[in-house]
């Protein structure tokens, strides 16, 4: 390794300074500040957290410690000092080499940032090759080193492999392996665990910390995760609107944070809602079995009941079958065999064949709020649609009950003439909802409604969400991959695996040991605030 | 079976399918032509007698559909028939009379493709790699502007320039010139090289001659089909660069040329060959003008010599050639997009 004697390897001496960094972002026609003057520094072998809502700059500030701007973005102020050399004062040529070979970087969706043409083994050495580090057989040959270090499957062999062609959990594993060939001084992790489900996270967890300790690695971990930073990293840095609001050792934050933002972050966690038990059922699935084309059964023999005015949560990871079990309920896939009533009356199969009132009785609410709001409508075309379709209302009536679902949602009626592009993701959804409501039905399907908003956002919609339970006496189906997000809102859960349910139950029950082991696999998967949660589940399963 | 050998395979019948198809379309086609190949052969005065005598001996006298099936069973032998030129001991098959028009046809084809394609592939790199800059706009202005003209004129153009290589410094538009400027711009005409500005050529010519002597149709056809390729490369390779991998290529260091090279244009094959398969396919079928004006005898001037003469089976004929040249080329194309796309060539 070139200019890295082991003298200056050593752990704690300085290795990145960031003085007063200014950075700003194209959109609209002018520049707007992302990052408003941040310090920071780190040493070598330490780990930094970079922790905080999106819009904070953490990602921005990230790719600043490589000298990086995204297209669109330019830094304007400050300094970066990297091992003494000023980043912003190097050619672009000069920063061109420091990248990849002595600052590597670790994006949140390895799928998208592989590139499909290329085998993986040819990604993670064209660093080495391309630095003129290492010739190719040599880097070959430690690359398959690190793909073993890193505990993917058949280190041998899966370099050979496309991107396309491995999981992702595993891709994410061989994009660190890349990060790692040139055995840089510094990595930048940006959300690289964000995308996978739970169980996948904390192998992935375990064998980044793995690596970057043995190799004594500085990094930068972005994450918006408060529980994932609390097993990273050495200290965490709280960021909102491009400020730092404060900074300090990770024991010392997560025992007793000074600033009250980060103390309404570090609250979000401990939403819970207590259980109501209830006998009578709104919408009952017997038998259900389901498939796509005539390839693998997605559902097999599922059968849940939903009470009225309760809250079901379907638990399970992707792929587990939980969403094609909303399609299924809502008609949108006719299952091959099983049965579904609700409210007492046989629903059928197929979307056409059901009445309007029964459609109008079942309402969904998706993840992505971007996708499932027309761009070119108006906050009250949206909501007035489904006013005009199911109930027939028009005129100053139709206007009236805009003005409630609008103030049902707490949302202010001047935001009636906007398009969704000019709301914020929780706004969105809170229309999303406000339409949801406008048929006024008893079930609604919530598809992992809060998996896309920040934890404060998702908070407010959740308590929301409760709050018209209660009022209008609603039943929700909510399906979520998040156990905080479970414990938050549900009566009852199920928890499914591979298109079976594995336990179900109300929630205390299921909450409560012993649990089925897929159940225990993954509640214990889910990070927890402590510190040394990593450290013991690894040893406790080793076991 | 592998995939991409089934996909192969299942592009091919449907290609043949569609051969089969079109043939149906261009015989009923030529059966709905009004005028009558007796008739126009045998002049005004020929008795009712004689047209049916001469009707019967070319064979069009049958009903179309036996016409039809009688052709297309000795195509599928080998054999494209006889054309009406043909007489009573003189038989002229039609595989002769288009063989050496063919092989002409496909000599310009494959000279102005070995030039075009590279270079369309290779201005798109650079202008894609220099995106938004002197030379992307340079290349952009300038391809529009050959593609832009009628290729006539572009073709007569060439042609001029060659011949005013000897007459310029002698004209009266010389003499009007400062001197300084007449000599240099007759020292860049005589860099300009002695091209023939006929491209007349026989059976006889040997090789390396027929290559110069097409030189100047060649450059003429690089300049009408090098802007569409052209802009195709840049365009596609642009619009891969916006990818989250192109990113992680730049993060990893790699250098502009690097990305655009390795990350950028590997994934991009797919619109790029579909358009050159679309320009290649131009080169046999559209170049009649280019042929009139060099007086080169290419299977375009044939065929429309052969409609002039109501020569039919040479017809139709030369629009089978044709279809099949489209029906291959995008059949090529087709494989090439599949072969360079890892997801269809190496399944999970």
């Amino acid at each position: 390794m070139k200019g890295s004697g082991p003298g200056s390897r050593e752990k704690g001496k300085d290795l990145l300074q960031i003085r007063n960094l200014h950075v700003e972002g194209f959109s609209d026609e002018r520049w707007h500040p992302i990052v408003r003057g941040v310090d920071l520094a780190l040493k070598r072998g330490e780990v930094l957290g970079l922790i905080g809502e999106s819009g904070a700059g953490k990602s921005t500030i990230g790719l600043a410690a490589m000298g990086y701007a995204k297209p669109g973005c330019r830094i304007t102020q400050g300094s970066i000092l990297f091992d003494g050399t000023d980043l912003l004062a190097l050619s672009e040529t000069g920063r061109r080499r420091l990248r990849g070979s002595r600052i590597a970087y670790v994006a949140q969706s390895a799928a998208a940032s592989f590139n499909p043409a290329h085998r993986l083994l040819d990604q993670t050495v064209e660093t080495v090759v391309a630095h003129g580090i290492a010739s190719r057989e040599k880097a070959n040959r430690s690359a398959v080193d690190l793909y073993r270090r890193l505990q993917l499957p058949d280190p041998e062999t899966i370099g050979f492999r496309y991107p396309h062609q491995v999981s992702g959990g595993q891709l994410q594993r061989a994009m660190t392996a890349m990060a790692m060939a040139c055995r840089p001084d510094l990595i930048v992790f940006d959300e690289p665990t964000t995308a996978l489900d739970v169980t996948t996270q904390v192998e992935v967890l375990a064998s980044i910390r793995n690596i970057v300790e043995e190799f004594n690695t500085a990094a930068i971990y972005v994450t918006h995760d408060l529980a994932v930073v609390a097993q990273m990293a050495d200290r965490i840095m709280v960021l909102r609107h491009g400020l730092t609001v404060e900074e300090a050792e990770t024991r010392q934050m997560l025992a007793s944070p000074s600033q009250e933002y980060t103390k309404t972050l570090w609250a979000v966690r401990k939403l819970a809602k207590p259980e109501v038990p209830a006998d009578d059922y709104l919408l009952t699935i017997d038998n259900v079995t389901a498939a796509y084309g005539r390839a693998v059964k997605v559902l097999q023999d599922v059968s849940i009941k939903v009470p009225r005015g309760r809250t079901v949560a379907v638990v399970g990871e992707s792929g587990s079958g939980k969403s094609t079990l909303a399609r299924v309920i809502t008609g949108l896939l006719p299952p091959l065999s099983g049965s579904i009533s609700f409210a007492g009356q046989a629903l059928s199969k197929t979307l056409k064949a059901r009445p309007k009132e029964i459609l109008r009785r079942i309402q969904m609410i998706y993840q992505m709020p971007d996708n499932a709001l027309n761009p070119r409508q108006t906050v009250e075309e949206v909501i007035a649609r489904p006013l005009e379709f199911y109930i027939g209302l028009k005129g100053a009536q139709r206007d009236r009950r805009i003005g409630e679902l609008m103030h049902m949602v707490e949302m202010s009626e001047t935001y009636l003439d906007r398009l969704p592009a000019e709301l914020s993701g929780g706004q969105k959804q809170r229309v999303c909802i406000a339409r949801a409501l406008a048929a006024d039905p008893e079930l609604i399907i919530c598809d992992e409604i809060t998996s896309a908003l920040d934890q404060i956002v998702q908070e407010e919609i959740l308590k929301l969400l409760m709050r018209l339970q209660r009022e209008l006496g609603m039943s929700y189906i909510f399906i979520t991959h998040d156990i905080a997000t479970v414990r938050a809102i549900a009566d009852e859960i199920v928890v499914m695996h591979q298109g079976k349910i594995v336990e179900q139950g109300l929630k205390s029950e299921v909450l409560t040991p012993p649990h089925a082991p897929y159940t225990e696999r993954l509640l214990s998967s889910v990070p927890e605030m402590d510190p040394d949660w990593l450290t013991r589940l690894l040893a406790s399963r080793r076991m | 079976m592998n995939p991409v050998a089934r996909t192969v395979l299942q592009r091919l019948g449907l290609g043949l399918v569609t051969l089969f198809i079109v043939s149906i379309i261009i015989f009923s086609a030529i059966a709905m032509l009004p005028g009558d190949f007796a008739k126009a052969m045998l002049g005004q005065s020929a008795t009712p007698e004689t047209v049916v005598a001469f009707q019967r001996e070319i064979g069009i006298d049958r009903p179309p559909v036996e016409r039809y099936f009688v052709w297309v069973g000795q195509m599928l032998h080998g054999d494209f028939g006889s054309s009406f030129a043909s007489r009573t001991g003189y038989r002229r098959t039609v595989a002769e009379i288009i063989a050496p028009r063919l092989y002409n046809t496909m000599f310009l084809a494959s000279m102005t493709a070995l030039i075009a394609v590279p270079l369309a592939l290779g201005l798109g790199i650079l202008a894609a790699l220099y995106r938004n800059g002197w030379f992307d706009r340079l290349v952009n202005a300038v391809t529009l502007t050959t593609i832009s003209f009628p290729e006539f004129f572009v073709a007569y153009m060439l042609a001029y320039l060659v011949i005013s290589r000897d007459t310029f410094i002698g004209s009266e538009f010389a003499q009007s010139l400062p001197h300084w400027l007449a000599v240099s711009l007759n020292w860049i005409l005589n860099a300009v090289p002695k091209f023939p500005t006929l491209s007349n050529v026989n059976d006889q010519t040997p090789f390396w001659e027929h290559v110069w002597r097409v030189a100047l149709p060649a450059i003429t056809l690089t300049l009408v089909i090098v802007a569409h390729m052209m802009r195709m490369t840049r365009a596609a390779i642009i619009n891969m660069l916006a990818s989250p991998y192109i990113d992680m290529a730049r993060l990893k260091g790699m250098s502009p040329m690097a990305i655009v090279l390795r990350h950028a244009l590997p994934n991009a094959w797919a619109p790029i060959v579909t358009v050159v398969a679309f320009n290649l396919a131009y080169l046999v079928v559209g170049v009649v003008v280019v042929e009139v004006v060099f007086v080169y005898p290419g299977i375009g001037q044939l065929m429309v010599d052969a409609v002039k003469s109501r020569d039919v089976p040479v017809v139709q004929a030369c629009a089978l050639i044709f279809a099949a040249t489209y029906i291959l080329l995008n059949l090529t194309a087709d494989i090439i997009s599949i072969a360079t796309n890892p997801r269809l060539l190496h399944p999970r």
